[in-house]
């Protein structure tokens, strides 16, 4: 990891989202960096708030009823909060492009692939210079290429019920990717397919970003995945990142107790049964719990926990986390 | 086989039939407050509704709200007749002396007698054909019904209406069963299509499993599903049945004179038009009115029955 | 222990549509293509596939969702599936199943007491159906108070436990899990399956435990069967199937799955790197239905299906490396 400036940095981000019983507190400060050319994963469980930190990045959470009402966001050393529409635009698909869990929802359906590739490479392309058809149906062709489709002409002209699951999100892959972004983010992007499609596209995922040295923010609750995939993890639950590690570290020392529990609830091929799970459930976002979110379920509860939110403190090199029971000086 | 799992064993929890009943009237009160709360997100909705429980107000209790109840029945006035509006007669006379703000407000309870008694003839018969049809998709069941409800939309729905109501005596129950005629394969139509996609959702397939009657999975799992449109349909449907009966009478169908009807009052007033214009021109005013009020409602309850959850 | 579910070459083919003019040939899937089982009273078990496997259709299969187009299906040595196509209302309450997807699985108009209150109604005749309902919801440790809540206001796993305690209301000595905690997260999964175990353990119950997740199945079933395109590709008792993968799909399978530890990495088969796609269940390769994929595919592949045979006490395998009396000679990745 260089010693360059961030390429993104999220600070204390904080989004209520307004509802008919109330405001919901759904993301309360949340700290996130990564560097150029790194692969990070993005962990936690449904509900926790991942997927609006990254919209909040791209500033597509539709407000009303989302509310964003502290933090900072920059890419690139711009402020992504204060960006006018213009800016805002070459950041998202140029700057940062994303990838979805279902690839048949991210494609439209009533656009053949080549249109629809067309479009995203036309409108990506930098101000002033505009692409000739020929260059656009070039492009698209290697893009394929380079996901390793095969025949990219008669791919180009299919619809995408034609395609299988595989192919699709190889083909969001391919559209992401055309634009060269110094981002990708790829929201659960195996999910929705087969294992062994899954590990392919996965395997052709991790290649292609390495080649081109695009960095990555890859979102998902499969914790195998973000051995495989990534470099450095970050842990949500409840709207708070609760830990940060180098991802070889985070699963030979998990240290947050949410982090412990999520680990031993993944079953294991070398059997051995299936721990009992955390207790409680996820908490109510209207009237989240004081002090620790984490409090009401968690096996070493201490009385400052019910009160106070912890800070996040920097236990190793490259490995924080957020519980009174690491306090030390060291803050993050 | 012998209740190996129902034959009960130590709670680990216990709630007596009180708690259960006040949790009864907590979730229920909750479920109101839950639907008034997506009614009224828009403003335009509660003005709608305010409107409709005013019109049907006056018209329940029109002998008292009218001015000049008489005037209502068989009443003959030459003096007064012509007079425009002022204040003792709000929207005036017409030809033969009569107020026509008493006019109106009976005319009212006639138009929305008309919309209550025809859509409560015309949606459950609908509603029914178009569960069964749709569940029985693909069989004689279906075939038989959606085709027959074919045939009727296939014919104009006015000029049926007009066959029906000019082969029969002229009156109000007669025009409304006109109207019905034309009216209840809308229902049948919407309640298909409902019907059609729902019959594969899972909790569907898990009562046949279970063996639940045909009756219980098209009342209690496909039904409380298509609420939702059928509720919508109908409040802006009372409009329209008061527009066709209005359009009907005036025709000369439906209802006779004396007795008051939007209708009639449009066509007898147009004659006048534009010297005495408020003898036509209130009148449609006060369908507009209904028409609207409905319309605003609709809406509301189309919100009502929105998405669920957060 | 008693064989509680006999199935023998089951088939359900569907006929999708027609093809070509004007000769209006139809389309037939064959989603289920041949396959024989048995099942043990108080046992798990699974059955492995990806998409187009056909698993979910055994399950409707068995639960009585489809009928057969050919095969029988034996339960306690009855025939369950007549000649009239209707199947006896005991039998409907012995047999049920939890679905995959919570969201769907319940009647989002209806409130969990109505839910549970229509099973309960039709098998349960003649008692105090509160009562009932508190019962099964304390079963499933869900608090009685949640009997008036609608769906959307249970979370995934919540909603799942409803579906398990609806299932159980009816007294089932079978129940079909399919895919139960495939939409869930880790942690409640993990909650969801250990209820599973415990309520078998009280109660007897046999599971057919349908999942794609094979880490999650080494954890529950006693047996394991892999399927492929509708046919059983390797079934055998839990340790030896993952212990010694005998199928190329099954090693296919097994390799490509993420772990999380460097003990389930050793113990994963060597890489069996996954070449093509899986072919359209319409129009099967001809001979083994898997040679478009396998690394290992022969000449005799292509053109003879295999048939089942035994490789181990309780291991049986469809593959043609193990019907040759010496290996043949092999292609190399088709």
């Amino acid at each position: 990891m260089n010693e360059a400036r961030p390429l993104l940095e999220i600070k204390d981000l904080t989004v209520q989202f307004s509802v008919y019983a109330g405001k919901l507190q759904v993301l309360d400060g949340v700290d996130f960096y990564m560097y150029p050319g790194e692969k990070v994963g993005l962990v936690g469980e449904t509900g926790c708030g991942k997927t609006t930190t990254m919209k909040a990045i791209l500033r597509v959470l539709p407000s009303p009823p989302a509310i964003i009402s502290r933090g900072d966001i920059f890419f690139g050393g711009q402020d992504v909060m204060r960006m006018n529409e213009e800016d805002l635009s070459r950041v998202r698909g140029r700057g940062i492009s994303m990838i979805f869990q279902d690839p048949t929802a991210a494609l439209n359906p009533v656009f053949s692939i080549g249109e629809q590739f067309g479009y995203v490479i036309k409108y990506s392309a930098p101000p002033g210079k505009s692409l000739t058809k020929q260059e656009i149906h070039l492009r698209a062709v290697n893009a394929l290429q380079e996901v390793a489709l095969a025949d990219p002409e008669r791919l180009l002209r299919s619809y995408p019920i034609q395609l299988s699951g595989g192919m699709r999100q190889r083909v969001c892959i391919g559209m992401a990717l055309a634009t060269n972004p110094k981002l990708l983010i790829a929201d659960e992007p195996g999910t929705s397919l087969d294992v062994t499609i899954q590990d392919q596209v996965l395997r052709l995922l991790r290649t292609l970003v390495e080649e081109k040295n695009t960095s990555v923010i890859l979102i998902t609750h499969t914790l195998g995945i973000v051995r495989e995939m990534t470099d450095r993890v970050y842990v949500m639950y409840a709207g708070d990142i609760v830990e940060m590690a180098v991802t070889k570290n985070l699963f030979s020392n998990p240290l947050h107790p949410y982090t412990q529990g999520l680990i031993s609830t993944v079953p294991r091929l070398t059997g051995g049964g299936i721990a009992s799970g955390i207790p409680g459930r996820i908490p109510n976002y209207l009237t989240p719990p004081p002090g620790c979110r984490f409090h009401p379920r968690c096996p070493h509860i201490m009385d400052i926990c019910r009160t106070e939110k912890p800070p996040t403190y920097r236990v190793n090199d490259d490995h924080d986390v957020a519980c009174f029971l690491y306090q030390t000086e060291n803050r993050a | 086989m012998n209740n190996v799992i129902m034959s009960g064993r130590h709670l680990k929890t216990t709630i007596s039939a009180e708690q259960i009943k006040t949790l009864e009237k907590a979730s229920r009160r909750e479920n109101l407050g839950r639907s008034w709360y997506k009614f009224s997100r828009n403003p335009m909705s509660v003005v709608g509704l305010v409107m409709v429980v005013s019109l049907i107000l006056i018209a329940i209790f029109a002998p008292f709200v009218a001015p000049y109840p008489k005037h209502a029945g068989p009443f003959t006035d030459f003096h007064n007749a012509k007079i425009p509006p002022g204040l003792q007669y709000f929207f005036g006379t017409d030809v033969i002396g009569r107020d026509v703000l008493s006019r109106i407000i009976f005319g009212l309870r006639s138009s929305l007698l008309m919309g209550v008694v025809v859509l409560a003839l015309v949606v459950p018969p609908g509603v029914i054909l178009g569960l069964v049809a749709g569940y029985f998709q693909d069989t004689w069941i279906d075939t038989v019904i959606m085709r027959i409800t074919d045939v009727f939309l296939a014919v104009p729905p006015l000029i049926l209406a007009l066959a029906v109501a000019s082969v029969l005596k002229p009156n109000l129950w007669n025009g409304m069963f006109a109207v019905s005629l034309m009216w209840w394969p809308w229902y049948t139509r919407l309640v298909y299509g409902r019907a059609v996609a729902l019959r594969n959702e899972y909790y569907v397939s898990a009562a046949e499993v279970t063996g639940a009657s045909t009756a219980h999975i098209l009342f209690r799992e496909i039904l409380p599903n298509t609420l939702s449109p059928i509720l919508t349909k109908m409040s802006i449907d009372i409009a329209w049945v008061i527009i066709i009966g209005s359009m009907l009478s005036f025709v000369g169908l439906g209802v006779q004179p004396p007795e008051p009807s939007l209708g009639t009052m449009i066509a007898d007033g147009s004659r006048y038009l534009p010297d005495q214009w408020w003898i036509a021109v209130f009148p449609a005013l006060a369908i507009v009115l209904i028409v609207l009020g409905f319309n605003l409602m609709g809406d509301g309850v189309r919100d009502m029955f929105g998405a669920e959850g957060s | 222990m008693t064989e509680i579910l006999t199935v023998t070459d089951l088939k359900k083919y569907f006929v999708v549509g027609r093809s070509g003019w004007p000769k209006r040939e139809s389309i037939t899937v064959k989603a289920v293509d041949g396959i024989s089982f048995t099942m043990r009273e108080g046992e798990t078990l699974g059955l492995v596939g990806e998409s187009g496997s056909g698993k979910s259709t055994v399950a409707y299969i068995t639960v009585g969702m489809y009928s057969p187009t050919s095969g029988s299906l034996k339960f306690r040595g009855q025939e369950l599936f007549q000649a009239d196509g209707k199947r006896p209302i005991r039998l409907k309450k012995d047999i049920q199943i939890v679905y995959q997807d919570p969201g769907s699985s319940l009647n989002p108009r209806r409130n969990i007491k109505d839910i549970l209150e229509m099973p309960l109604r039709l098998h349960q005749p003649g008692k105090n159906r509160l009562e009932q309902i508190v019962y099964l919801l304390d079963l499933v440790d869900m608090p009685p108070e949640y009997m008036y809540k609608y769906p959307y206001m249970l979370s995934g796993g919540e909603k799942q436990i409803v579906a398990v305690a609806r299932a159980l209301a009816t007294d089932p000595s079978l129940v079909i899990l399919d895919e139960p905690t495939s939409a869930l997260d880790v942690s409640v999964q993990a909650k969801t399956i250990n209820l599973l175990l415990r309520l078998q353990q009280e109660f007897q119950l046999t599971y057919l435990f349908i999942t794609h997740d094979l880490s999650l199945m080494r954890n529950v079933a006693s047996r394991v069967a892999i399927m492929y395109l509708g046919k059983i590709c390797e079934i055998a008792e839990t340790a030896d199937f993952f212990q010694k993968p005998l199928h190329p799909y099954t090693q296919m399978l097994l390799s490509s799955i993420p772990v999380i530890s460097e003990e389930e990495e050793a113990f994963k088969p060597k890489k069996v790197i996954s070449t093509g796609e899986i072919p359209s269940p319409v129009n099967l390769p001809s001979g083994c239905s898997f040679t478009t994929r396998c690394p290992f595919v022969m000449t005799v592949c292509r053109e003879i299906d295999p048939a089942m045979v035994e490789a181990g006490p309780g291991h049986k395998v469809r593959c043609h490396l193990f019907t040759q009396p010496e290996p043949a000679t092999v292609e190399g990745p088709g």
